[in-house]
């Protein structure tokens, strides 16, 4: 391994630069903020790429481990490190940033270098989440992400921002007071030690696991959102801009989906297998159940956001199966997810800047005036409703091996999806795009410049990249997630 | 990698590359260009096919791995190939029939400004089919399945400004998603319980599967992978309860109505429960489910061709009652009859719509048969090979079509399996069914008084699809006095090279596929099930299988169909009008197509959107929201105000309040004791 500490790189580096383009001051300096943004963006991203390139993935064990004391008093740490679970999503969190700057280019043209910073910033702690290896660290990280997001929507957002804004600030600090709790109580049980790696370890009675997971649940479980904790994410993604949606939509979700796999099975292994059934079940509600009020939405951002949650039952359900299809098609799906769920609210917002509606009523007959565009939204929805051959598919077909080798009935359940999936994706599609138009608006509307064209562009690379060869994305998590599932199989009790 | 097997990749690269042109680089290249390099693209691959099926008819078959996709908790999920002599037979009807489609539409489209879009399209699906028809895995085999069907769903919404076109494509691609949601977990059973994804290892296990049960519910275990399959092949083959898409998805172009809903795609299901036949030979129960369904869709969409108007529908509903037939043969495991009436069905069927297409053409894009007739003296060639289409389908001795449906009847009567006596009763009254409306198609077309050219008299009410027939205004029909033209060389030369198979190849290829040992080593049928060995017995070649068809009911049949029909539509004309008022109630039945579209839209689209309503509204907002999220934020409020009327800061209230509290807690003191 080498000596530099590329994940100290990957959260500082955003961290830093969006402090530097907070510098540039007034919206005189827009120009400079947006070019030192994008610098700073891609700077990001370069220093995560030696974590896949030098990643090894022979070892379960966690790599680019960095560790140095903190707070000695209560033995906290600044210990970061990745394994297969969490490596990608560094990766696909550095350059969903990218793609964020630039989306947010034109668009943005109030408070743009305080715009810009927020995102690297909360880019940086991000990062930080998905490699601390010391709970309070995590916990840290966990927090301060919540900041600059709940800025985003507060400040950038619609009409009704407020609302969402504090709705989705409440909901998730009330998630991350109990989790504060569960985080203490495994300081104490492990005689004084905050590390994850060290709780993994830690022998617990059954009472105290089911305890902590609960309260992990709850933490995480908003987070994700589960089922019937959800209910802030639509309105946080109607009211935050363009760019607040892509983030929320593929790095934030993936937060508490991370958490399961960090904390909730492998620190409560018996606990989790015990309450797995329960996990399942709210898993299979939010895939059917949000599938079904998905179909009637009759605002796209809402349609997509509700079908985000879906797409996440998908995650947690995987996950909760035990099996390695269900938690590597589940992190598939993860990392699928933040490509299909970015680029559909890429598109929306494509829309929603020329003419300010996300009601579907609104449209129709799109096609006419932006072909291009309609090809790239034909594949996002594609990929969005699982067709093979898009990364959409991907994750979805190996939850649902995995999902019959556990249970045909559940397979059965979760299944499903791929029928109202198609249907409210495509029913979207076809009042949108295709028809007459009747809008006297839409007949103005202007097809994609260079700029929303180059960012579509790679992310429908991305999205057929991984439909058509998925291979290296699994290839790193095999080491981790087998040495996760002997851990999880091994009782504490 | 040998030669072959670069032959092998270059079999579906070459019109993917094709539609990869045309598609991204259409303006570049221009209408010529377009049609230019995906043309070569499927031509090359025609001729790479029958490379191939040269070098399989000398004994060399190929199954190895393109490249690994993905590997996870044990399996691998492969991209690879399955070169053998039922994969190398699909390929050449796969890509002689694209060939011609691709030929055609150069005529057909040629005012469309779509061009370039949808020769990129077809070339796409080529591809998609191609992969479908080769892979040697079912993940691969799901990957092309659902390729097919986004293509065939991007080009049944090809003119996406019409209301009807992209209502048809959703109901196309969601009614096939449903029979995918089969599928799917049946190839998830297969995972799960034979622990790979390979043809070739999943067959070797078919017989532990046929003894193993499934956890939970206790079913046979191979039953249940059969029949989520077959759920699969009913959305792709359109069989009853499944068909719906099909005949609405004749909104699209006429060349895809020939190339992908009737020829290729939707005979996919037919070939991979063929593909299958280790696994289906293995559960009585399946194969009768099977061959139920099958005669079912059989007789009773043959029924619905009666009553259409629309020259196309009528079309769409004969490839329905035949892909029933085809999927009879399968259930009485007689396999090889039905890939081989897949074979000679994609010939006739292409040539039937192609033809179709042709007069539609010549009447300025008219589909209304009521406002045809006697077009024979104005497109003879379309009119002859038109006539040998007709004449293939409903199975004339020595014609193709004879040759595979004379196959399947005799083994749907030599079959034992359950259901076979009600199957039987279906094919044959089938024949008589499908000679009618094929010939009052054929007559109210070609013969009989000319009703075109008459301005204002198009008929207003359009028999059945109500609402859904809006596209009237591409009717555009011809002006009073104007006559039909034949069309283009473009056009009539893909006529005249199908209108070849369609007569000739039932007689070249019976032998080899039924009674030979082409189909040896690909199509396995167990020791209890006749197959076609009765008929094997009683062969004696195809000339004296003709003659002997001469003297058998289903001749019989189609004769006496022809003759009412050439009665009813030349003879008569008043006859079929006055049977419609008659047999109302049955006539309201068929032009509702037995209500199975409303039923749908009532009861699942309907019903979806009514849940979707009920759950967001009353869960989501009501309840979740409503009640649990600012109820709690409103009992926050609500405890906070009542806390602020203890903090008034009058004494008094605290003295009292104290007072009040003292004697409370001495209450439960005393009590206590």
């Amino acid at each position: 391994m080498t000596d530099i500490p590329f994940l100290s790189l990957a959260i500082w580096v955003p961290i830093i630069g969006g402090l530097l383009v907070l510098a540039t001051g007034s919206d005189r300096n827009a120009p400079l903020a947006r070019m030192l943004a994008l610098a700073v963006a891609i700077a990001g991203f370069a220093v995560t790429i030696p974590l896949y390139t030098g990643f090894d993935p022979g070892t379960s064990a966690m790599q680019f481990q960095e560790l140095s004391s903190w707070v000695p008093r209560f033995n906290i740490n600044y210990h970061l490190g990745v394994d297969g679970i969490s490596v990608l999503f560094v990766l696909l969190n550095a350059f969903i940033t990218i793609i964020v700057v630039v989306a947010g280019w034109q668009v943005i043209q109030d408070k743009v270098g305080q715009y810009m910073a927020a995102f690297l910033i909360m880019s940086g702690l991000m990062n930080g989440i998905f490699s601390a290896l010391d709970g309070v660290l995590f916990y840290v990280f966990f927090e301060a992400s919540l900041i600059p997001l709940y800025l985003i929507i507060g400040v950038w957002g619609g009409p009704n921002r407020v609302y969402a804004a504090i709705k989705f600030f409440l909901y998730t600090l009330f998630g991350s007071l109990l989790m504060l709790i569960a985080l203490l109580y495994l300081f104490m049980e492990s005689g004084g030690s905050f590390s994850i790696l060290d709780w993994h370890q830690v022998p617990l009675a059954i009472q105290p696991q089911i305890l902590v997971f609960l309260a992990f649940l709850i933490a995480f479980g908003v987070k994700v959102p589960m089922w019937p904790v959800h209910t802030w994410l639509p309105d946080a993604h109607v009211e935050a801009p363009t760019g607040g949606s892509v983030v929320l939509a593929a790095i934030a979700l993936k937060l508490g989906a991370y958490g399961f796999l960090r904390f909730s099975l492998p620190i409560v292994p018996d606990a989790a297998q015990q309450l797995a059934p329960y996990v399942i079940a709210l898993s299979l509600i939010a895939v059917i159940y949000i599938g079904f009020v998905a179909l009637v939405q009759t605002d796209m951002k809402k349609l997509v956001a509700y079908s985000s949650i879906a797409h996440m039952g998908f995650v947690t359900l995987g996950f909760f199966m035990f099996n390695t299809l269900g938690i590597e098609g589940a992190l598939i799906q993860m990392i699928s997810h933040g490509f299909v769920s970015g680029a559909m609210f890429l598109c929306i917002g494509v829309l929603y800047d020329r003419m300010h509606s996300r009601e579907i009523a609104d449209y129709g007959g799109v096609v006419h005036r932006m072909p291009k565009f309609a090809t790239f939204f034909m594949l996002f929805a594609m990929a969005n409703a699982g067709l093979p051959g898009t990364s959409g598919f991907v994750g979805e077909f190996m939850v649902v091996l995995g999902a019959v080798e556990y249970n045909f009935w559940i397979a059965f359940a979760a299944a499903t999806t791929i029928i109202v999936g198609a249907a409210y994706t495509l029913w979207m599609y076809k009042r949108v795009v295709f028809g007459k138009v009747t809008n006297p608006h839409v007949a103005e509307l202007e097809d994609i410049n260079g700029r929303e064209f180059a960012f579509l562009l790679v992310l429908a690379l991305c999205v057929l990249g991984m439909g058509l060869y998925p291979f290296p994305f699994a290839e790193v998590m095999h080491a981790s997630v087998d040495e996760l599932l002997r851990h999880v199989a091994v009782s504490k009790l | 990698m040998t030669d072959m097997q670069k032959l092998y990749l270059l079999v579906p690269l070459a019109p993917l590359a094709g539609a990869i042109l045309a598609g991204l680089f259409g303006r570049l290249i221009g209408r010529t260009g377009a049609h230019i390099v995906t043309i070569l693209g499927v031509a090359v691959a025609f001729v790479a096919s029958v490379v191939i099926y040269q070098d399989v008819a000398a004994g060399n078959t190929f199954n190895g791995t393109v490249y690994t996709w993905l590997q996870s908790g044990g399996i691998n999920f492969e991209v690879g190939f399955l070169i053998d002599s039922l994969t190398v037979m699909m390929m050449l009807v796969v890509t002689f029939v694209s060939l011609m489609v691709h030929i055609y539409t150069i005529g057909y489209m040629a005012e469309d400004p779509g061009y370039q879009r949808f020769f990129s399209y077809i070339s796409l699906f080529t591809f998609s089919m191609l992969m479908l028809v080769m892979a040697n895995n079912f993940m691969q085999l799901f990957f092309g399945w659902e390729a097919v069907g986004l293509v065939s769903y991007l080009l049944i919404g090809f003119w996406y400004e019409r209301p009807t076109a992209i209502y048809a494509n959703m109901k196309a691609f969601l009614v096939n998603r449903v029979g995918d949601f089969g599928f799917l977990l049946g190839i998830g059973l297969i995972v799960a319980y034979a622990g790979s994804l390979d043809y070739v290892e999943v067959f070797a296990k078919a017989d532990a599967l046929a003894g193993a049960e499934m956890a939970y519910t206790g079913w046979p275990l191979l039953t249940a992978i059969c029949i989520c399959l077959f759920i699969g092949a009913m959305g792709k083959s359109a069989q009853v309860p499944l068909h719906v898409w099909l005949p609405d998805s004749m909104e699209g172009p006429t060349p895809i109505s020939a190339l992908i809903h009737a020829a290729t795609m939707v005979t996919a299901g037919i070939f991979m429960v063929a593909r299958m036949s280790p696994l289906f030979e293995l559960s009585d129960t399946a194969l009768s489910f099977v061959l139920v369904i099958g005669a079912t869709t059989a007789l009773f969409m043959g029924f619905l061709g009666i009553v259409q108007n629309d020259i196309k529908r009528v079309v769409a509903y004969s490839t329905l009652s035949q892909l029933g037939y085809m999927t009879v043969a399968l259930g009485v495991s007689a396999y090889s009859a039905a890939v081989f009436h897949l074979m000679t069905h994609a010939f006739f069927k292409a040539l039937l719509f192609l033809g179709a297409g042709s007069v539609i053409i010549g009447m300025h894009h008219d589909q209304d048969m009521r406002n045809m007739g006697g077009l024979r003296k104005y497109m003879p060639i379309t009119w002859i090979t038109s006539l040998l289409g007709s004449l293939a389908l409903i199975g004339f001795p020595f014609f193709s079509g004879f040759y595979s449906k004379d196959s399947i009847i005799e083994a749907v009567h030599a079959s034992t399996i359950p259901g076979a006596g009600y199957a039987l009763f279906c094919v044959l009254l089938g024949v008589f069914i499908t000679a009618f409306y094929s010939f009052r198609m054929y007559f109210l077309v070609f013969h009989g008084e000319e009703r075109f050219g008459k301005a204002h008299e198009h008929h207003e009410h359009h028999g059945d699809h109500d609402d859904e027939e809006p596209s009237a205004d591409h009717h555009h029909g011809l002006a009073p006095g104007q006559k039909p033209h034949e069309s283009p060389w473009v056009v009539t030369l893909p006529l005249i090279l199908l209108a070849i198979p369609s007569v000739v190849i039932g007689y070249l290829t019976i032998e080899p596929m039924l009674f030979g040992d082409w189909f040896k080593d690909v199509i396995f049928v167990g020791d209890n099930h006749v197959g076609l060995r009765e008929l094997a017995a009683n062969f004696h070649g195809p000339v004296a299988m003709a003659l002997h068809g001469l003297q058998t009911a289903p001749f019989w049949l189609a004769l006496a169909g022809v003759a009412l029909s050439w009665f009813f539509y030349m003879k008569r004309p008043d006859i079929p009008a006055a049977i419609q008022r008659t047999f109302k109630p049955i006539h309201a039945l068929l032009e509702n197509k037995y209500f199975f579209d409303r039923f749908n839209e009532i009861f699942f689209a309907g019903g979806s959107l009514l849940l979707g309503k009920g759950l967001w509204k009353g869960g989501d907002r009501g309840l979740i929201d409503g009640v649990i999220i600012n109820g709690s934020a409103r009992l926050v409020g609500w405890v906070a105000q009542i806390s602020r009327l203890f903090q008034s800061g009058y004494i008094y209230q605290y003295a009292f309040t104290m007072i009040i509290g003292v004697f409370i807690l001495l209450t439960f003191w005393f009590n206590r004791g």
